[in-house]
């Protein structure tokens, strides 16, 4: 297991003071985040509690209202996937994003082919689809000109996840990525992301199951209401006060201070 | 945990994983994944091909002094082409899961414009072309801009169109009239063909080009370690398109005069066009990146927005490409006919040409479907529509046969697609 570390070093990505909306429903509330490249960040937070948005927000799916990102320090404006993909940022929707008409090599370059001309090069495309699902040591997939309709829960799940990483992504972003599946492929999904922050990305991984969270993350950020309760080194907390900033905002001394969690729940 | 297996020099052909891809070399490998494709609810062409067998053997024994001589396969290729052409245009529409109701009159209301450019204007015959195809661009993205930029779902959008443009038609040519098409270039479209020789060079030249550009695929893909099909696959698909192409040119070849002293032989010019398009239309939708967003935004568009793909310009594109394959269906429908009428391109053209594009393969639920679906199909239903011309039967029967294939064609769509989402394919 890794060894939880003071914070060091500046974040790759930081949010400060993110305000975002749907018509009259604010989900987020000033959040503040920070991502650090090498580490395991876990954001957590109960059903609703904005999590999903906070990362389309991230990635450029829904602009965000107010406050501040940026990336290696600097101030930037992402006003669309094109956007956050150029800085690095590679997002793993819950929801994951492939098109099932598509084979696993046509969804991993879908929107940034690799062309000859005017000629899509199939050919390299398979070859760097290939070696990168290789690299991440994916063996359960027949072909790589499979549709993805004939794929398993967990051999999308690692598409999708070897699709971020095609990229010489910086920041992978991991929307709940174990929820749906069963233990063996769990298992590699967490190696899976393990070895993304070994080789150096910054990886945000959403989950609600503490076991996983636990054993894969740094860092833990648990939002809650749509407002960060805490950003912390995983070491600082255990379960059940974890748990406790998920369920009320707050544990002892970390969280939203009490009459602001308290005027949150009115 | 490993911690440097990422960075492991690792080759996708060391053991484990894509076993499929390395061992796809058998003949026998390949039948068996294809009738597991069959199985799982993707027939391909198979539908169509076995559509065009069953009903030329109908109507041969039918009809067996009229329907399988030159004249009347000439006649067939004739009728074909306008289907075939509107129908590659709803393959690209039917992709996005779109539909588009007004594709039939539109061809019409372009075929009105080149009409009276050539009649009343006595334009050339090439500022009418360019003026009909023009039109249909334009009112692809007229509607295109409808659906994709304010969002009205395509099926309205295209039914008011389909009134609306039936009467800018009834405006043009005016109640009862019909403006005669009579320049010798757009007619020769249907009635003129190509001379015998230089057909057999053509015909000759597909075979070759075909060929080889499949094999250079197969031998590259092989050398790369690719995922590739059997040589013997291959080679079987190089010579049925051979036979094909050879039997349709000899029979074409044949003198089909109806007197005797003149020769009337040689491939209509209708033929090489919509090979042209075939080519050309698979080439952008197979080779192209903009092909490829066309797929990806028919099967998950919210998957092809979120990979940074402008879903609104693929679709107002989509129909700017379906309007212009219209407008030169019309063109290539007047020239068979001689005139344009009000009513062109109304009644059952544009059910002909979605039933030529769902018998042929492509689905009515997006995301599947190719150009070669479109003259497969078109051409099951000018067989229909030619051999029950050749049979005499009545109009109404003529209405209901037709119909009725359509929704068998949509039936099983329907329940391929339900046998792929429980079969997982
Ligand atoms: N596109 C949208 N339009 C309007 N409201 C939205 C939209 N997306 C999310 N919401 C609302 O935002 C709130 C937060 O939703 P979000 O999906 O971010 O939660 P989450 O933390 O990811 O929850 P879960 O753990 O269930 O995935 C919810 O109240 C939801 O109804
Ligand atoms: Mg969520």
């Amino acid at each position: 297991m890794s060894v939880p570390q003071p914070e060091d070093g500046t974040p790759i990505l930081e949010l400060r003071g993110v305000d975002k909306s749907f018509g009259a429903n604010q989900v987020l509330h000033g959040v503040d985040l920070k991502v650090y490249p090498g580490k395991v960040t876990a954001l957590v937070g109960d059903n609703g509690a904005g999590k999903s948005t906070l990362i389309k927000s991230i990635a450029g799916i829904h602009p965000i209202d107010g406050g501040q990102v940026l990336f290696d320090g600097n101030p930037v404006d992402i006003s669309g996937p094109r956007d956050s993909a150029r800085l690095g940022i590679e997002v793993v929707y819950q929801d994951l994003a492939l098109a099932d008409n598509l084979d696993v090599v046509q969804n991993m370059f879908l929107g940034r082919e690799r062309k000859n001309g005017l000629l899509l090069d199939e050919i390299s495309m398979e070859q760097a689809a290939r070696d990168t699902l290789a690299k991440l040591s994916v063996r359960t997939l027949k072909s790589v000109r499979q549709l993805v309709s004939s794929l398993s829960g967990g051999q999308r799940q690692t598409v999708a996840i070897a699709k971020a990483v095609l990229w010489e992504s910086k920041v992978v972003i991991l929307d709940e990525p174990t929820a749906a599946l069963g233990v063996a492929q769990t298992r590699q999904v967490l190696d899976l992301v393990r070895r993304l922050a070994d080789t150096g990305h910054a990886v945000v991984f959403i989950s609600h199951n503490m076991v996983d969270v636990f054993e894969v993350a740094d860092r833990v950020a648990a939002l809650y209401l749509g407002r960060m309760a805490a950003d912390i080194p995983i070491s600082q907390v255990n379960r059940s006060q974890v748990i406790e900033l998920i369920t009320a905002g707050r544990s002892g001394d970390i969280g939203i201070a009490p009459a602001q969690a308290a005027a949150v729940e009115v | 945990m490993s911690s440097n297996t990422i960075s492991q020099p690792t080759s996708a052909t060391e053991p484990g994983g894509f076993e499929a891809d390395r061992s796809a070399d058998s003949l026998g490998g390949a039948v068996r994944a294809y009738f597991a494709r069959v199985r799982g609810g993707d027939l391909g062409a198979l539908p169509a091909i076995l559509g065009i067998v069953a009903l030329g053997l109908l109507f041969v024994v039918l009809r067996p002094e009229t329907f399988l001589t030159p004249r009347n396969m000439a006649n067939l290729a004739d009728q074909a082409a306008p289907i075939i052409i509107l129908a590659m245009g709803l393959v690209f529409i039917l992709l996005l899961g779109d539909i588009d109701l007004s594709a039939g009159v539109v061809s019409g209301v372009c075929a009105a414009v080149m009409a009276k450019l050539l009649a009343d204007a006595g334009a050339p015959w090439y500022v009418a072309v360019l003026a009909a195809v023009v039109t249909g661009a334009a009112i692809g993205l007229f509607t295109g801009s409808l659906v994709g930029l304010i969002g009205i779902p395509s099926f309205v959008v295209t039914l008011a169109l389909f009134l609306g443009w039936q009467g800018v038609t009834l405006r043009l040519i005016g109640q009862g009239g019909t403006v005669p098409v009579r320049d010798e270039v757009i007619s020769a479209i249907s009635d003129r063909n190509v001379p015998v020789t230089l057909g057999w060079i053509l015909a000759l030249v597909v075979i070759a080009l075909y060929a080889l550009l499949q094999m250079n695929r197969w031998r590259m893909q092989k050398a790369k370690g690719l995922a590739h099909q059997p040589l013997a696959v291959v080679l079987l698909r190089i010579a049925v398109i051979a036979v094909v192409v050879v039997l349709v040119t000899a029979v074409l070849s044949v003198d089909r005069a109806p007197a005797p002293g003149v020769v009337l032989a040689g491939i209509p010019y209708a033929i090489p066009l919509v090979v042209v398009l075939l080519l050309l239309l698979t080439f952008v939708l197979g080779r192209t990146s903009f092909g490829r967003h066309i797929y990806a935004v028919g099967g998950n568009a919210e998957a092809a927005r979120r990979a940074g793909i402008n879903v609104t310009k693929i679709k107002v594109s989509v129909f700017v490409i379906s309007s212009t394959l219209a407008a030169i269906s019309g063109i290539v429908a007047a020239a068979r006919l001689g005139s344009v009428a009000p009513g062109s391109g109304g009644g059952n053209t544009l059910l002909y040409a979605v039933g030529a594009a769902v018998i042929g393969g492509t689905s009515l639920f997006g995301g599947r479907g190719r150009v070669r679906d479109a003259v497969l199909g078109g051409l099951v239903v000018a067989i229909i529509a030619n051999g029950l011309g050749l049979l005499g039967t009545e109009a109404y029967l003529n209405f209901i046969i037709t119909g009725g294939v359509l929704l068998l064609a949509a039936s099983v769509d329907a329940l391929a697609r339900r046998r792929a989402a429980a079969t997982g394919h």
